[in-house]
């Protein structure tokens, strides 16, 4: 029995459960989804962008899907104060994938800025759910396939024309359950015209000794002239898994930046498809992994330039330690009349451990002769003259060590453009590198094993 | 249009100057291939039986396989019924006079190879193979002297059975691929070369491959081994005439080097790449691979490819020995409706072993050129480093060039580093060269050959010559 057909035979004994109360746009997808599904394989290890990653044995677990929307006692608002200090969001949580809103988030109003529940956006929105739902992501993927075949909700964020969202928004993702659980998440993000914002997205996990997958697809619409941050941190455990697919259409005139973190974490996989659709658009597309232990994180990136006079620039930046596992293939693909592009794609890597493992594969394909496209790979070591050197001044090894690598993400982490953000990232990054990044100072739920 | 485009596209334009055919009798076994056929060619060529078992075992294993569609190329269903898999000009020599068909010669005069003795002061040893078989190789005898074994693989196989049986197969397993295996089942002629210990090679050897026929292919195979300490410097270049038809050319080169033994492996690629439609040209589907056994060895390959209207190949190289180097130089151009999707694996199983990739790609017209490579670094590996540069220059905007390289690195004390870049011909450089009295087309003609220099320095100097004459022809009328 193929990973998949479990699913599919959940969604067929519980498909009125998974229909009711779920907004028609996301109905309306799911049978195109299973008739995909019943015909998809799951792409196996080895083969083409999966070098390294056996979804097969991902998905192979029996999870269990909160079919029936059954409501956890957690009061997560009280319980979570893992934010970034002195910064003002406007917060909301997503336990498994149900979503609260926090007080602070209900008493900020935005100038009409919406975070809503896909459930009451049928009611308030339905035009903006029904002309997003599913566009972007298309059912090609088999995970973003199974994922709208099960999603039951999702959060839209929508942001109107010309209106700047002063407070950042933050949406803390929280997995916590007694048994295997998958949480199928759906985020569907529209800026408007002119419009400006931000959002940070935490993944965070309680569970130690529980398996469970979150199933994500975010998609991102960026209208004209707009500018959208993106940050997504993720901060989970070791019987963590991860399938996250995201999705942007970029309009002309705007402005993208997605920064994708991984500091701890079991498996996680990270699809990025980014498609340049308007002329004078600019793409920042950045990301990170502190890898220990038995880490797995695969990273898959696609920007497409289908107009001309684009920017992109990406850059993922890896650190693997004991037997981790980093793999990386990105894609730049300029199609042909499509003058005037410069694309810049990078992936530099430290392998601090002999077990480590890193398969990279940056790609160009370029169809059209007036561009400037260029990419780089490194796959190295700490500078040994440079440790030396530090060494001959007194700063210890492991101080060393912390240093360089630090300085090794600083450019990732100069990328994020909210100050308080960039400070909070950098302390988490050396404290990631001490070791003790598992014990936030003020979070009485941490992270961290339980006492 | 400006006038700089205008160069550019008439430059790919130039008509292919060896696309003659050479009016002698062949021999062509009829088409199609099946275990009769694979008998005859073992038959005509007076194989052993141990030799035939290995052609059928390939023959086998080919049928168990598809033809592979991951290439960045559009290459349509081959016939492989509709090809016949041996010609032979009849006449090689005359049989009183030992002297060779006035009509062989004069093709390979016409191609510029020397095959007459006389012309000793070219300093060339050259294996001449019209279709399926060795029309002439020269200086065999002079290089027995040194013990340096250069002939017709047909030959060795008689002369040197136990060193052919050592090493066939060795480093290009008939389970390779399905090109590999249908090579092994067919294979014709090719050169053979063994480098005795501690001999360095006094001159430069070299192939000459010529598809004549039509409706054939040609499946050479080509078996280089260099002993401890020796080194040799083998040249390989191709032409075709022009048809209408696609030709199909899978050849296997295997190379072995053993401990501080150097190899230098040198190709200029100049198949009939069909005409200016993309109708006609060779489908060039290679297996290309050294293996560098020993500690210290090195094996260096570089090419230059401007002609085929598919070319589809990696040479290699598995770096086994300890402190053991892999180079690959690569110019590949592409013009009119021509496909390239080359590159290299360089798989470093041996410690402290390092290799360079430099690839050069250039696109004009509607052609397609890809790089595509691989970087293995195994975990008892350590202290490896390799570094890559590929590089793509479009001339065209309706050309593409496209970067697929794999890095897999599995322990920690081992370097890599991969630059790519795409852009197309810089105006800056035009404008400078335009303002000091240098018409568009010499500009782009030297700024080209800039380009690709660190390649050409990697070629034997009468090649390199050539090479750079090749470019610049190759060149007129694409450039704008």
């Amino acid at each position: 029995m193929s990973a998949l057909s479990q699913y599919i035979d959940l969604y067929r004994n519980h498909r009125d459960a998974f229909h009711t109360g779920a907004p028609q746009a996301m109905n309306d997808l799911r049978g195109v989804a299973l008739s995909r599904l019943e015909v998809a394989s799951l792409p196996r290890k080895g083969s083409e962008d999966y070098e390294a990653t056996d979804l097969s044995s991902v998905l192979a677990d029996d999870f269990g899907v909160n079919v029936n929307r059954r409501d956890f006692d957690a009061d997560v608002a009280q319980a979570f104060r893992c934010d970034v200090p002195n910064m003002s969001t406007n917060l909301y949580f997503c336990l498994n994938d149900r979503y609260h809103p926090s007080r602070t988030a209900l008493l900020h109003d935005q100038g009409g800025v919406v975070v809503e529940t896909f459930r009451q956006a049928a009611h308030k929105h339905p035009q903006l759910l029904a002309g997003h739902y599913g566009r972007l992501a298309g059912l090609d993927n088999p995970t973003v396939a199974l994922n709208t075949l099960l999603a039951q909700d999702g959060l839209l964020v929508y942001i109107p024309d010309g209106v700047t969202a002063e407070r950042p928004i933050q949406l803390v993702n929280i997995l916590t359950a007694a048994m295997p659980i998958m949480a199928v998440r759906r985020l569907l993000i529209v800026v408007g015209r002119e419009a400006h914002a931000k959002m940070l997205v935490c993944d965070h996990s309680q569970l130690t000794t529980t398996q469970a997958l979150a199933l994500q697809v975010v998609e991102i619409v960026a209208m004209e002239n707009s500018t959208f941050d993106y940050y997504d941190l993720e901060e989970s455990t070791a019987t963590n898994r991860r399938i996250s697919s995201l999705f942007v259409d970029q309009r002309a005139g705007s402005n993208v930046l997605i920064d994708g973190i991984t500091l701890t974490n079991g498996f996680t996989r990270n699809n990025y498809r980014i498609e340049v659709n308007g002329e004078h658009a600019d793409t920042q597309l950045m990301g990170m992994t502190v890898a220990s232990g038995r880490q797995h994180v695969d990273t898959h990136t696609f920007i497409a330039h289908n107009a001309p006079r684009c920017h992109s620039n990406e850059m993922f930046k890896y650190v693997l330690n004991d037997e981790a596992v980093g793999a990386f293939a990105g894609r730049i693909l300029v199609r042909p009349g499509c003058p005037r592009v410069e694309a810049y794609q990078g992936n530099r890597n430290l392998c601090a451990s002999p077990e480590a493992r890193m398969y990279t594969k940056p790609q160009l394909e370029i169809y059209t002769d007036d561009v400037k496209c260029s990419h780089g790979t490194t796959i190295g070591q700490l500078d040994e003259e440079a440790l030396f050197y530090m060494r001959s001044r007194g700063i210890g090894i492991d101080v060393a060590h912390t240093m360089l690598m630090q300085a090794f993400m600083s450019d990732v982490i100069d990328a994020v453009r909210m100050d308080l953000l960039r400070d909070r990232l950098r302390h988490l990054v050396e404290k990631r590198f001490n070791g003790s990044l598992a014990s936030c100072a003020n979070c009485v739920s941490s992270c961290k094993t339980p006492n | 249009m400006t006038d700089n485009q205008q160069f550019i596209a008439q430059a790919a334009n130039e008509e292919y100057k060896y696309g003659f055919v050479t009016d002698v009798d062949t021999h062509v076994l009829p088409k199609g291939l099946n275990e009769d056929v694979i008998r005859e060619i073992s038959r005509l060529k007076q194989e052993p039986q141990w030799l035939l078992d290995f052609r059928l075992k390939a023959f086998a294993h080919w049928r168990t396989l598809e033809q592979p569609s991951w290439g960045q190329l559009k290459l349509p269903p081959i016939d492989y019924q509709a090809i016949s898999y041996y010609a032979a000009p009849k006449k090689k020599t005359d049989g009183n006079t030992g002297e060779m068909d006035p009509e062989l010669v004069k093709t390979f005069d016409k191609l510029g190879i020397p095959l007459e003795e006389r012309m000793a002061l070219s300093g060339m040893a050259v294996d001449a193979i019209m279709d399926s078989v060795s029309v002439r190789t020269t200086y065999s005898e002079r290089l027995a002297e040194l013990g340096v074994i250069f002939c017709p693989i047909s030959e060795a196989v008689r002369d040197y059975p136990d060193l052919v049986r050592r090493y066939l197969g060795r480093v290009v397993p008939y389970t390779d691929n399905f090109f590999a295996a249908l090579n092994s089942a067919v294979f014709s002629d090719g050169s053979f070369v063994y480098i005795p210990k501690g001999v360095r090679c006094p001159m430069e050897l070299s192939s000459y491959f010529r598809i004549n026929a039509a409706q054939t292919g040609q499946f050479e195979r080509t078996l280089i081994v260099a002993d401890d300490d020796s080194y040799v410097s083998y040249l390989e270049g191709c032409t075709a005439p022009m048809r209408d038809e696609n030709q199909l050319h899978a050849a296997i080169v295997e190379i072995v080097v053993e401990d501080r033994a150097e190899v230098k492996y040198s190709t200029v690629q100049n198949w009939y790449p069909g005409d200016k439609d993309g109708n006609g040209g060779i489908y060039n589907l290679v297996t290309k691979r050294g293996l560098c056994r020993g500690d210290h060895s090195k094996l260096s390959w570089t090419q230059v490819e401007t002609g085929s209207a598919v070319t589809w190949k990696y040479p290699s190289c598995v770096l086994a020995g300890d402190y053991s180097v892999g180079e690959f130089y690569s110019v590949a151009l592409t013009r009119n409706y021509q496909q390239a999707d080359t590159g290299t694996k360089m798989i470093h199983l041996g410690r402290n072993s390092t290799s360079t990739i430099v690839s050069k790609g250039i696109s004009a017209g509607h052609s397609q050129n890809s790089y595509r490579g691989l970087v293995k670094i195994a975990p008892k590996a350590t202290g490896c480093r390799n570094y890559t540069q590929c590089d793509s220059l479009l001339l065209s905007d309706t050309s593409g060039a496209h970067t697929f390289p794999v890095i897999e690195v599995d322990n920690d004390s081992s370097v890599v580093e991969h630059e790519a870049t795409t852009s197309k011909i810089n105006e800056e450089q035009i404008f400078y060269c335009n303002q000091r009295g240098i018409p568009t087309e010499d500009a782009v003609g030297l700024i080209v050959n800039g380009y690709a220099k660190e390649v050409m320095q990697k070629l034997p100097m009468e090649f390199a010559v050539e090479a750079q004459k090749l470019l610049s022809v190759s060149l007129e009328g694409s450039v704008g």
